[in-house]
């Protein structure tokens, strides 16, 4: 008899699926749950970072601002897109829609699949601390909701940059994590290697954020994505309904709380 | 025939050390300055312990930096201690190492300070505290200075010195980064003002938060700011990164920073920055 459950997985096999080749993209989380996507381009100051898909779409018959960071798929736009890692334009274009959310009283939703902000000598440059800084600042009390749903890698600050609002939710392969497992294990042991052993050690996985408050909740993941796209269409459904019937100032007093608790 | 002969041009009599001179010689006199490699006398760093050749700013305890700055200080928060969330192995000793090093309970000393009459919070980060990184104590810390700051309406000026996020407190670490940014905000809403000293070195979470977060952001000469650090930066882009790229001077070029100040101006210019900016636009 075949079993039902699925087989628990390890950390490692967890760190693994989240950056499987195969893993849903941007794009098609957005066709997949949104309809009549615009995207907007830009940060008004520097340029338009690839890395980081953003713009407007409807949802349950209401208007969205979507941010998402994207991989690519093909060579040429893994290079292009810095392998979802953005570069400070990427922030800044992401914090000025949501601040046009604010204004025109939208939710926001962020997807984020990003190993980190882009270690890069032009984003050194660019003030790639400042432009996050800036980020987690402003969205403190951004006075509409902003969800973010990590469907892949969330790595360090440059995944927190996306992921300060009012709510978290994972897939259920994906990892959120203060830094890599290879660079973890390279700082405290001297061995990158060893990544295995600290992906267990680092509790980045859906279930042990859970566990440690973190996170809202995990959502299911189908090899099918249309299937994945549905169910966090209704996760989306739901959280939202709650979310809009606060109060702005009771949003952001609520949104406080949930990161005073660390 | 050989040109050159390394034996008869230079004689192994002549470059032979004397084996006990390490025995004869007390270590630490001399010192050589990590940026501009100059050697100077260790009495020549004086009380600020400052490169007499560029200008740069060793990297000093926090209680030392505290003797000089300011006139009085109250400190805050000084027994919380961590409760190790990913339980990791021999943290505790490590924490325990440098809780002795430099009687603080974490990489922050935190605080209410007086220069002459002025009262503001006082923040100051130690590097010698795990590399001055930033933990859920120091996270904890930090924001309640910003409470405390705003209740009492009072400045804040924090000496940020860090090498990021401690590792050893996983995700409740980059959490922190949240915590305190949302302090800041509330700060700044209140209308009080925010001054932030950048020193050696100042890198990751705490770059890409409150030390980038400043009304006023200022650094110390030829210190290390930036996001990446140097060898992360050289293998993504696979060459090498200008000596200068995350110096104080270089950021301030590229527009990040308000300017430079030397450790000797710092009590003086502090408090007439926190003057300038309590009651409005009149001074007194």
């Amino acid at each position: 008899m075949v079993s039902l459950l699925k087989k628990k997985k390890t950390a490692a096999e967890i760190v693994a699926a989240s950056r499987a080749e195969n893993k849903i993209t941007a794009q098609e989380l957005i066709d997949g749950i949104f309809s009549n996507f615009m995207e907007f381009h830009g940060d008004r100051a520097s340029g338009d970072d690839a890395a980081i898909i953003g713009g407007i779409a409807e949802f349950n018959g209401q208007m969205v601002t979507v941010i998402a960071t994207d991989k690519g798929v093909s060579v040429d736009e893994r290079i292009k897109k810095h392998f979802g890692s953005p570069q400070p334009s990427g922030y800044r274009k992401s914090l000025r829609l949501m601040k046009q959310a604010e204004k025109f009283k939208r939710p926001v939703i962020t997807f984020i699949n990003t190993s980190g902000a882009y270690p890069g000598k032009s984003a050194e440059e660019s003030g790639q601390g400042e432009a996050i800084a800036r980020n987690l600042l402003e969205i403190s009390n951004l006075k509409v909701p902003v969800i973010a749903i990590i469907y892949g890698e969330a790595g360090s600050g440059g995944a927190l940059a996306l992921a300060c609002g009012d709510e978290v939710w994972m897939l259920e392969n994906s990892m959120y994590s203060v830094l890599s497992p290879e660079g973890f294990a390279s700082i405290l042991w001297k061995d990158g290697s060893r990544s295995d052993e600290a992906a267990e050690v680092m509790k980045l996985t859906p279930q042990a954020l859970f566990d440690q408050n973190v996170i809202e909740g995990i959502i299911p993941e189908s090899s099918s994505n249309k299937k994945t796209c549905k169910e966090i269409a209704a996760v989306l459904e739901k959280r939202l309904h709650l979310l809009q019937s606060r109060k702005p100032h009771d949003l952001v007093k609520q949104r406080q709380a949930r990161f005073r608790k660390f | 025939m050989q040109l050159f002969d390394e034996l008869k041009t230079l004689s192994k009599k002549h470059i032979k050390a004397d084996k006990k001179a390490g025995e004869k010689v007390p270590s630490g006199l001399w010192i050589a300055c990590p940026k501009c490699h100059q050697t100077m006398y260790h009495k020549d760093l004086g009380v600020y312990k400052t490169c007499k050749n560029c200008g740069y700013g060793f990297r000093i305890a926090a209680r030392e930096r505290l003797s000089w700055l300011v006139d009085s200080f109250v400190e805050f928060d000084s027994e919380i201690q961590t409760n190790d969330p990913l339980e990791f192995p021999g943290y505790q000793d490590k924490l325990k190492a440098a809780q002795k090093k430099t009687s603080l309970n974490d990489s922050v000393l935190t605080g209410i300070a007086t220069i002459n009459t002025t009262e503001f919070a006082l923040g100051i980060m130690d590097p010698q505290f795990i590399m001055g990184s930033m933990g859920t104590v120091t996270g904890e810390k930090i924001t309640r200075l910003f409470e405390k700051a705003r209740e009492n309406q009072l400045p804040v000026v924090l000496f940020t010195a860090s090498g990021g996020a401690r590792m050893q407190e996983g995700i409740y670490s980059l959490m922190q980064m949240a915590k305190i940014s949302q302090a800041v905000k509330a700060h700044s809403d209140a209308g009080l003002v925010y001054i932030t000293v950048l020193t050696d070195p100042t890198t990751g979470g705490v770059t890409a938060s409150f030390a980038m977060q400043g009304d006023i952001i200022l650094a110390e000469p030829r210190s290390l700011v930036g996001f990446a650090g140097r060898r992360v930066i050289e293998q993504t882009i696979h060459q090498k990164v200008p000596e200068n790229l995350q110096d104080a001077e270089n950021v301030l070029e590229n527009g990040f920073i308000d300017g430079i100040i030397e450790r000797k101006d710092q009590k003086e210019k502090i408090e007439w920055l926190v003057k300038a900016h309590q009651g409005g636009s009149t001074i007194g």
